[in-house]
């Protein structure tokens, strides 16, 4: 297994730089997840890891071995694009033993590593298939399947689950990662989904413009977002903003929201955070997740007054969208509370795990 | 506006039967979802309402009138495609204009300016009039082809997993302008789409329907929490229900090797009489975790691992060989190889006939 490492990479496709001096070190045994939006550098990235792409700049070290002018061949890693990318007039068995035919195993040493895939992949009873009489999930295992017999150092998986429905994708992202956990090898997984990225990685590297934005657990970038695009990108339904300017009132500072004249009070704690911001009239940008917003149907002391935009259900969940002042806030809610469009209801904000934001740099603010 | 009325509409396409004997009420203005995997014969049934297909046999009566030898332009219903389907030369204008302009119709161009405007307005598309379809982002695209189907005041607005191809943080704010929209002009929606998000948060009432026949048709509420079939159960929710096989002993439920007894209540044993062998559905929701054990179906297990998604954590355990999700709040920090009680809100089980995998009456 394998530990990866990136040092200043650069590569650029003519006038346009698609990695920009990106340091990263995958961990062994790690399950690494590149996320950001299409044109974003990370499917670059993973195709420079693997030798399809050279690095202009930079270099790419695997278990400490440089492999930057190495063949992808040479490289021993995996690339897996979509896992469905099988040989249609073999059988399951030879196109799991594909590669090792490729490199003149002996036909019993076949035999011996395509029962162990097959025993983890638990598809030793399709083993004499054929790929169109399987099912898309098998067909997927023994895509992996193929890649794993190699025992490669890493695998390197390019949105392998993009195209698929969605009922399935989910199925995918529980068979994967659990698959990461039995064979534990290192995974480096280029997507665009955040689900994705949250459900299956250890730690995200978000990309944007050829740099990482933030690098961190899931949890990490969901709750401690470095940035406004790491926190926008990151959990669904996704956060709130608020664009605010500070201001002072009755000798507290309260934010007072961008275009209405709609204040949100602060406790002491994030006084102290923002109170040199408040000279300075820099504009802000508050950040809250739907599940940090409370919505209360009775008129209370100290709640923001807004109105029901629309409501929806997920069935574990509510999502319910309301107008506060011109910004429209997502909160969620027990699936009990079922508002009209129209109606008037009234929000709190757990302040503590609210963002604040930088406005002109979007980085975040902290104590 | 109107309501929609198929009549044992059946097609097939050589000897695969895409659409079955179906027979459906959509009412008017209402939001009404048909949701399936791919293959399920859903895009079909649109466009049979729509005439773009022909049907072998049935009704398709758009209000109160069999529309069968009207064509598709004549059926008032506006189409709504996946892939946007603007005309790439033309100014968003042009193409807003265009359903007005055309041998059918041939609005006074005063009037096409008045609709132009108003559509323009209710999608927030006003800023673009003038701008080249290709210039635009995918979620504009897909405004302008509302925009489009919006212009003649269709009875019925047909839409064919309309949100597919717009990344995700973008399908999920036109979700919210959907429904919106919907409230706005009160029309009636008939949506295709094989994501279950799509269809709980929009639907009025939701079709789920597999290899061409409705499985069940009820509200969100009801597809949700009283599914009558494990494909229905399978399909709402996410993550999905865990579904276990189980044995009927007394009035217990044993799962696998006597991991698990999972005791039900009396209301549930009423039903279990003539079976000895059962599906137990329970959604990750309706599991609860905690550290120390309950008194009542309460069950020892490890976390083997935790799929954290930010407001909630996703903890797949096992219980000896047995696998399952719960779903737990992320501040009891539950972590990946910690032994932890998974306790099942037994109140919300559903129980599936394991040979018919229809829920038990």
């Amino acid at each position: 297994m394998a530990e990866i490492i990136l040092e200043n990479l650069i590569k650029r496709f003519g006038d346009l730089i698609a990695v920009k001096n990106l340091n990263l070190d995958i961990r062994n045994k790690e399950f690494l997840v590149l996320l950001g939006p299409s044109g974003c550098g990370k499917t670059t990235t993973l195709r420079c890891i693997s030798g399809l792409e050279s690095a202009d700049e930079g270099r790419i070290l695997i278990d400490g071995e440089d492999v930057t002018r190495k063949r992808a061949s040479q490289r021993d890693i995996a690339f897996v694009f979509q896992l469905y990318a099988l040989y249609p007039i073999l059988t399951v068995y030879e196109n799991i033993a594909f590669p090792l035919k490729a490199q003149k195993y002996e036909k019993q040493k076949i035999k011996e590593e395509v029962g162990k895939v097959a025993e983890i992949l638990k598809i030793k009873h399709i083993l004499k298939k054929k790929p169109k009489e399987l099912s898309g999930g098998d067909m997927q295992k023994v895509a992996l399947g193929r890649a794993m017999v190699r025992r490669p150092k890493a695998f390197l998986l390019d949105e392998p689950i993009g195209t698929l429905d969605a009922k399935f994708r989910e199925e995918m992202r529980g068979e994967l990662k659990k698959l990461h956990i039995d064979i534990g090898a290192t995974t480096v997984y280029v997507t665009h989904d955040q689900v994705e990225a949250m459900s299956m990685g250890d730690r995200i590297a978000i990309m944007n413009q050829g740099v990482i934005q933030q690098l961190g657990s899931p949890h990490e970038v969901y709750n401690k977002p470095d940035n406004i695009f790491v926190a926008n990108f990151i959990g669904s339904p996704g956060m709130n903003f608020i664009n605010c300017i500070p201001k002072r009132k009755d000798g507290r500072v309260a934010f007072k929201m961008t275009e209405d004249d709609i204040y949100i009070e602060l406790p002491d704690q994030v006084q102290r955070r923002v109170s040199e911001n408040v000279k300075d009239k820099i504009e802000l940008v508050l950040g809250i997740r739907p599940e940090d917003v409370d919505l209360s149907m009775k008129r209370e002391e100290g709640l923001l007054e807004a109105e029901v935009y629309v409501n929806e259900e997920t069935g574990a969940y509510n999502i319910i969208d309301v107008s506060l002042g011109s910004t429209v806030i997502k909160v969620r809610t027990l699936p009990t509370i079922q508002p009209n469009i129209g109606d008037t209801a009234y929000l709190s904000f757990d302040i503590d795990r609210m963002s604040i934001f930088n406005k002109q740099s979007g980085n975040a603010i902290r104590a | 506006m109107a309501d929609v009325k198929l009549v044992s509409l059946t097609k097939s396409f050589g000897e695969i039967t895409a659409v079955g004997d179906m027979n459906l009420e959509i009412k008017d203005r209402e939001f009404f979802v048909l949701l399936g995997p791919t293959g399920a014969g859903k895009t079909t049934t649109l466009r049979l309402v729509a005439g773009l297909e022909k049907q072998d046999e049935g009704e398709v009566i758009i209000a109160n009138q069999n529309v069968d030898n009207y064509s598709p332009a004549l059926r008032d219903v506006a189409f709504v495609f996946q892939y946007y389907t603007l005309y790439p030369h033309y100014t968003v204008l042009q193409n807003l204009e265009f359903p007005l302009k055309s041998r059918l119709r041939r609005y006074p161009q005063e009037e096409i300016d008045k609709k132009v405007a108003e559509v323009s307005q209710v999608l927030h598309i006003g800023h673009l009039l003038n701008r080249q379809t290709v210039n635009l982002s995918g979620g504009e695209m897909q405004r302008v082809a509302l925009g489009r189907a919006m212009v003649r005041n269709p009875k019925v607005f047909l839409m064919d997993e309309p949100l597919s191809n717009l990344d995700a943080k973008l399908r999920e704010e036109m979700r919210r302008e959907l429904l919106r929209l919907h409230f706005d002009l009160g029309a009636t929606f008939f949506y295709v789409t094989h994501d279950q998000v799509e269809a709980m948060t929009m639907g009025d009432r939701v079709a789920v329907l597999n290899e061409g026949k409705i499985l069940q048709l009820g509200t969100p509420d009801e597809i949700y929490n009283s599914p009558k079939n494990v494909f229905v159960a399978k399909f709402v929710g996410s993550p999905a229900i865990n579904l276990f096989d189980s044995t009927v002993i007394k009035e217990s439920l044993v799962i696998g090797k006597k991991e698990m007894i999972c005791t039900l209540l009396q209301k549930q044993t009423q039903k279990l009489k003539n079976y000895d062998r059962l599906i137990l559905g329970i959604r990750p929701e309706d599991i609860g975790i905690s550290r120390e054990q309950k008194k009542i179906n309460s069950y020892k297990c490890k976390v083997y691992f935790n799929q954290s998604m930010g407001a909630e954590d996703i903890l797949n355990l096992k219980a000896d060989s047995i696998m399952f999700r719960a779903i737990a709040p992320p501040r009891l920090n539950i972590t990946v190889g910690e032994t932890v009680y998974a306790n099942i809100n037994i109140e919300r089980a559903h129980l599936f006939n394991p040979d018919t995998q229809e829920c038990l009456g």
